[in-house]
């Protein structure tokens, strides 16, 4: 039976942090932890999650939990299981949530160097689309177009011009034993990947866009829509990948207008609609790589 | 676990732990004081769908007695639950 | 007891072998690989239980090797040099967290210009991160302090990581004979790590975490005082060592005709060997110099320092060390001690063995000659004083 709000564990264990008002990361950590349950032993780098729930005496995880170097969440995350697994103790996830910096710029050679080992670990990505924690600067997976500290928008550079780094048909590329995208507007969708991938052995990489009220400058209450809306336009996707092979698992039957999305977001507001053509190129592009090399269930 | 307030701060260096590591949920403050707005749910209209508890950023929402609570200790007031709503049972209020 | 022909890698690698790590996570540099090499072969001979974790950099080698320490498991690691410095973040990490992790060291010269060979740049550096740090002086104190390493490290005053240092190739790659305990003494000494700082699935924690302004201070004193009473532990574990073993160790120090000596060389690591042999031709003359071995960098000797500068003329402090930019590292630190102890006695600094450069009996001789002349100065052996 696949989980939904009614079936999911009613226990919370990541309770009275101090993330943000509508924070999207915390909600993917909060019902992340509520699939895996009170035996999931948690590291998370330096970043949001760290930084809103491991302030002493204030300590906002209930399982067990530690914050790694911002480089080493994986291999930390290694440590954890092989220690744990060295004391006999078997019966417990391994899990990290770590940001898009901590993903895709600064973390990747150690999650890559777990992928290669296939170290039993569950990895999580939650994706806000820049370094958000130390207050909106560029990374890898700050998508084009996108405004932030570090990539202001002037007259002569309209904020940041590069993609968004493939984060998961990276990991894909290693062979690993399960990758999969997800939203934190597709709670359903990603609370059964979760639970999918800890029954899963080996190295275990789950993506989820999780929209930043504060970095991506929308009204707090809106999170959850933008979540959706970056799906139904196209510009994010639910995939998975295992065995070898690529899976669609949602296939929008019309896109909805990228530029409706781009314009409600104040990191976009300098964006041209020569821009957005760019953009919605770009999305066209993606998706005929996905049709052709995804199986779309 | 479930997080949850406790009476005593660490303070002294005895209290103070020697190493950084110390009892998982240990909270010491609340975060009602963010809000400007808060979630008021009524329960006539509530038929249990659990969204607003599904989607909370910050899971202030249980489920009791097949419609929903809220812990306005640790309500931010995002209004997220209030969007999730489809049946008109969540309205944000102005923090008196 | 049995003898063996080991190297210092492999020497210390059996003393690990000894002390039943867990985990082990470790990433290969010249000159630390055979003590790598030595405990893969271990675990694939099945003749050492543990987890062998092949990460893909020096970062991840102690990043995974905390990991392991915070589920309560007992961690190793080694590297040298470069990739000593690469984890750096990771050193002041495992301290801060009291996780009593061991890392070997194979002391090399650091880049630029690049060059594999020994000194001890590397560790002196990081001096500063909250490590207990050993130097060795041969093999067979490389394979004892291996095992006496976890017994300090994890005492329950300390809860402190340890760095033992083995001089690049002229102690890592050189020969010697050596005893080597027997597993079931080593049980014996040395008993599984119990903890509480720890992520435990029974009673769960939150680790490694953050803390304000308010209360840090408090963190960063019992993390001092924690490296302190490491000294305590040391003689500790010393005298049980040789209670098992029969083999005594000296603390912080080792004197030889130290103490009632006029002009002393105090020094470090695999060089002692030779300042040593230089003294006994001094006492056959009839001329009363010393070595004073600096066994622990930290804690740091004070007391022992204090006690035999007290009576002598002139000290050197001989070491493979330069802080640029003002003096060798371990010179600051003894004429600190000196300071604090009163004692206006003349120090001079002789810099030397940089990069693997040879240091000379002849040297050692020169250095006592100048020791007579009873002055404070730094200079770089075969080059001279730098410009005043």
């Amino acid at each position: 039976m696949s989980l939904t709000g009614k079936t999911l564990n009613e226990e919370e264990f990541f309770y009275g942090h101090k993330a943000c008002a509508g924070c999207g990361g915390s909600l993917a950590v909060r019902i992340a932890l509520k699939v895996l349950g009170e035996r999931a032993v948690a590291v998370l780098p330096a970043g949001c999650m760290s930084a809103v729930a491991f302030n002493f005496p204030q300590l906002c995880f209930g399982n067990n939990a530690m914050i790694s170097t911002f480089a080493g969440t994986a291999s930390m995350l290694t440590g954890v299981e092989a220690g744990l697994r060295a004391q006999g103790i078997n019966d417990f996830q391994a899990v990290g949530f770590a940001g898009d910096g901590g993903t895709a710029d600064i973390g990747i050679q150690a999650l890559s160097g777990a992928i290669d080992r296939n170290d039993n670990i569950l990895y999580i990505c939650y994706d806000n689309e820049a370094y958000m924690n130390t207050g909106i600067q560029k990374s890898s997976l700050t998508p084009f177009g996108a405004k932030t500290t570090t990539t202001p928008a002037g007259e002569n550079i309209r904020g940041n011009l590069r993609p968004k780094k493939n984060m998961f048909e990276i990991t894909a590329a290693h062979g690993i034993a399960y990758a999969a995208t997800a939203s934190i507007g597709f709670l359903n969708d990603f609370m059964n990947k979760v639970e999918k991938a800890s029954k899963i052995k080996g190295t275990k990489y789950i993506h989820v866009i999780a929209p930043c009220p504060t970095g991506w400058g929308t009204a707090t209450d809106e999170t959850i829509d933008f979540a959706k809306e970056i799906v139904d336009c196209g510009l994010w996707y639910l995939a998975e990948y295992e065995n070898d092979e690529f899976i669609l698992n949602y296939k929008p039957t019309e896109f909805t207008d990228v530029e409706t999305y781009l314009r409600k977001q104040s990191r976009f507001a300098q964006l041209t609609d020569e821009d957005i053509q760019v953009v919605r190129e770009s999305r066209d592009k993606k998706w005929e790589r996905i049709q052709k090399n995804y199986k779309v269930k | 676990m479930k997080p949850y307030l406790r009476d005593k701060v660490p303070t002294t260096l005895s209290e103070i732990p020697d190493h950084t590591a110390y009892e998982a949920g240990y909270l010491v403050t609340k975060n009602a004081g963010w809000r400007n707005i808060r979630p008021v749910i009524n329960l006539e209209k509530c038929v249990g769908c659990l969204q607003c508890y599904l989607y909370c950023p910050d899971g202030v929402i249980s489920k009791e007695e097949n419609k929903v609570r809220l812990d306005y200790d640790f309500c931010k007031g995002c209004g997220i639950c209030k969007k999730m709503c489809h049946f008109d049972a969540i309205q944000m209020e102005v923090e008196k | 007891m049995a003898k063996e022909f080991l190297s210092g890698n492999e020497a210390f690698a059996y003393g690990i072998r000894l002390a039943r790590p867990q985990v082990i996570s470790a990433y290969p540099i010249t000159p630390q690989t055979i003590v790598v090499e030595k405990l893969s072969e271990m675990v694939e001979d099945s003749s050492l239980q543990a987890e062998f974790i092949h990460v893909e950099s020096e970062h991840s080698a102690l990043s995974c090797a905390i990991g392991a320490s915070a589920v309560g498991a007992r961690a190793f690691t080694a590297t040298s040099s470069q990739g000593l410095l690469y984890m750096a973040e990771c050193l002041t990490y495992a301290a801060g967290g009291r996780f009593p992790i061991v890392m070997m060291n194979a002391n090399r010269s650091t880049a630029l210009p690049w060059n594999i060979y020994g000194d001890q740049r590397d560790s002196l550096s990081l001096l500063d991160c909250g490590w207990i740090q050993a130097y060795a002086e041969n093999a067979q104190e490389s394979l004892d302090l291996a095992l006496m390493s976890y017994y300090i490290a994890e005492h329950k005053k300390v809860s402190t990581p340890f760095m033992a240092n083995l001089d690049g190739f002229v102690l890592t790659h050189t020969y010697e004979v050596v005893e080597v305990p027997e597993a079931k003494q080593a049980d014996l000494f040395l008993k599984p790590y119990v903890t509480e700082n720890k992520l435990d699935l029974s009673y769960p924690k939150n680790l490694a975490f953050s803390v304000g302004p308010d209360h840090n201070t408090a963190f960063k004193f019992k993390e001092h005082l924690g490296i302190l009473r490491a000294k305590e532990a040391i003689d500790e574990a010393e005298h049980k060592f040789n209670e098992i073993f029969g083999r005594q160790y000296t603390g912080l120090t080792e004197s030889y005709h130290a103490d009632d000596a006029d002009y002393i060389i105090i020094t470090l690591g695999s060089i002692a060997g030779l300042v040593r042999e230089t003294v006994d031709k001094y006492r056959e003359k009839g001329e009363k110099v010393g070595l004073l071995r600096i066994r622990y960098m930290r804690p740091f000797p004070n007391e022992e320092i204090a006690a035999v500068a007290r009576n002598a003329k002139a000290i050197g402090i001989l070491e493979k060390d330069i802080s640029f930019g003002n003096e060798g590292t371990v010179y600051t630190n003894v004429n600190s001690a000196l300071q604090k102890a009163g004692l206006s006695i003349p120090s001079s600094n002789f810099i030397g063995g940089l990069g693997g450069r040879n240091i000379s009996e002849h040297e050692i001789e020169s250095i006592f000659e100048e020791l007579k002349n009873e002055k404070s100065t730094v200079s770089f052996l075969g080059i001279g004083g730098g410009e005043e």
